[in-house]
């Protein structure tokens, strides 16, 4: 009887202390980001006036609108094509590089800060950095290539020179994870596979590729979803008069112009739910296709 | 075989010595055109490297125009605001998760869980209309605001809580420590490299945040957000766009410099142990 007794007051104990500790926590992501979900697909359905408080509810009209909307339909072009380029090469540089450098040597630890280092610098500074680069006339990538390139204001390549920017940025962060990763894998294997007279190349694509799968995974599922939702270095490389803007503002561009600079939060909350179902559209087949290349052991 | 050895040995180091040159070249020239005059700047022939004279002129100008003190010290509040409230409400909320069982906390966690699935834009427009409700925009509050609590640093020391071993917090109970008192004098002094990482994680984000300052402040900003106005304002005087972009990476790059297997560890591996 008393330990049932004892059980008991332990089970109150942890129910109390249990709600006291994530209270904080679980207010906070209520307010702050569930409700907010509802509230953004709500307002989605609503034309906002000017000054927030002229909400008329216009069904799926924001809807229909985006559907005709060919700025919208030109800007899920032009995040993909951002994270077609950006996704693919930062993960397979990284790859390479991680790969490289997960062995002794010299300067490991030097090479590694000098790759990391963009993570830590403000996406504002390095936008403004390599829109000076690629400035036309003075920019020192049209000096050293001798080239006369536009780079940021040619609809036909801004957006690449801005996922560019992008690879750079973000190479450093998919290699220390892939480091991680690598670490795991026990140096026995590429022990016996030397004695076997394995080529480092066939070691990589037998070895480290299916062995380092989950983490690849990992990688390449979180890139898309950041990829996805490209915003700072467009804002910050394109003006508002470029020429190429049209083919170069991503969802979350448009999202955040018409949300707060042309104020119709409706549309804004409109387009941000095309962007939630690309995303899940997106990481579901990923999900689904994993089973055909991830290993897990 | 020695021979191709030293071959390959070599051929890796220049493939990584151009990647490092690649990736440092921006820094470089933006430490080169912040010391040039506008005029060494934007010669063409001949082309300009180095400045002939190592001018501090743009340093003192953006300094002053743009307020350099009071955005670093707006950045500064920012950060803190947001690694204080996220490391503590997310240990408490780690440690609840992962070691007290009580009704209603799986429902709880799955809420954590989906929070972090969602795009983040989501949540922005609904945040902005409570802040400004609230009578906060244009304050150091709004800007810490969204950051207040975290699904992920919730997430994240909930796994370090689980990996620690589960006999220490029946030691402590029969010595009498209540739930409490194991948390804290017991458990949670041995989630402190968690709470370091969580740490860095956020600063470093909160440091990057752009869309968030754009929107709830025009006046009390961050280094993020002032950059994005200046370049508004200054759009072609290139010494002054790259001394201010020197003025707002250096602190950070310091730190990282002298933290690098903190911040190393901090930002990726953590992103890594979703």
């Amino acid at each position: 009887m008393a330990k049932i007794k004892k059980g008991t007051s332990q089970a109150r104990n942890e129910f109390i202390w249990g709600w006291a500790f994530i209270l904080p926590t679980m207010i906070g992501l209520i307010v702050l980001n569930i409700i907010p979900i509802f509230q953004t697909i709500y307002q989605s359905f609503f034309k906002t006036g000017d000054f927030g408080s002229g909400n008329i509810f216009v069904g799926f009209a924001n809807y229909i609108k985006m559907f005709n909307d060919g700025e919208v339909w030109q800007a899920v072009i032009n995040t993909f094509k951002y994270a077609i380029v950006e996704v693919p090469f930062s993960i397979a540089i990284a790859l390479v590089l991680a790969v490289l450098l997960n062995r002794k040597m010299k300067f490991r630890a030097a090479y590694r800060t000098i790759f990391f280092l963009p993570m830590v610098a403000a996406p504002a500074a390095i936008a403004m950095v390599w829109r000076w680069l690629f400035n036309s006339e003075f920019g020192l990538l049209n000096h050293v290539f001798g080239t006369k390139i536009n780079w940021i204001s040619d609809p036909k390549i801004a957006i690449f020179a801005i996922a560019v920017i992008g690879v750079w940025s973000i190479i450093g962060y998919n290699m220390v994870l892939f480091l991680a990763g690598l670490q795991e894998i026990p140096g026995d294997y590429y022990e016996a596979a030397s004695i076997d007279g394995a080529s480092g190349v066939r070691q990589f694509f037998n070895i480290t590729m299916p062995l380092l799968s989950p983490t690849i995974f990992f990688v390449t599922i979180t890139r898309v979803i950041g990829g996805l939702q490209v915003f700072d270095l467009i804002y910050m490389v394109m003006d508002r008069n470029n020429p190429a803007l049209g083919k170069a503002q991503s969802l979350v561009y448009l999202f955040y112009q018409n949300s707060f600079v042309e104020n119709n939060k409706g549309y804004g909350s409109t387009i941000v739910v095309l962007l939630l179902a690309i995303i899940m559209v997106i990481t579901v087949f990923q999900m689904y296709a994993q089973k055909k290349w991830v290993y897990y052991n | 075989m020695e021979a191709k050895a030293k071959f390959n040995q070599a051929l890796i180091h220049i493939i990584l010595i151009l990647v490092s040159i690649t990736m440092l070249v921006p820094f470089l020239w933006m430490v080169l055109t912040a010391f040039k005059s506008m005029t060494e700047a934007t010669s063409v022939n001949p082309f300009v490297i180095f400045p002939s004279v190592w001018r501090t002129e743009s340093f003192t100008t953006v300094i002053k125009n743009m307020d350099f003190p009071v955005l670093y010290l707006n950045t500064l509040l920012l950060i803190a605001g947001r690694v204080i409230a996220a490391v503590l409400t997310a240990t408490l909320a780690g440690y609840a998760f992962a070691r007290l069982n009580f009704r209603g906390k799986n429902f709880m966690f799955s809420l954590v869980l989906f929070q972090m699935m969602v795009p983040g834009q989501i949540f922005i427009i609904p945040q902005y209309l409570m802040v400004s409700k609230m009578g906060m925009l244009n304050t150091i509050f709004a800007l810490v605001f969204p950051g207040l609590v975290t699904a992920f640093g919730t997430f994240l020391l909930r796994q370090a809580y689980m990996g620690l071993p589960k006999d220490l917090e029946e030691a402590a109970r029969l010595d009498g420590c209540n739930i409490g008192q194991t948390f804290l004098f017991i458990m949670a002094p041995l989630t402190r490299s968690s709470m370091v990482a969580l740490g860095i994680f956020t600063a470093v984000f909160a440091y990057k945040d752009l869309m968030w300052p754009l929107i709830c402040n025009k006046d009390v900003m961050p280094l993020s957000a002032a950059l994005a106005k200046m370049q508004g304002q200054y759009a072609s005087n290139y010494p002054q766009l790259m001394a201010a972009s020197l003025l707002a990476c250096i602190p950070m790059i310091v730190l990282y410099l002298i933290f690098q297997k903190q911040f190393i560890e901090g930002i990726a591996t953590s992103g890594g142990k979703l």
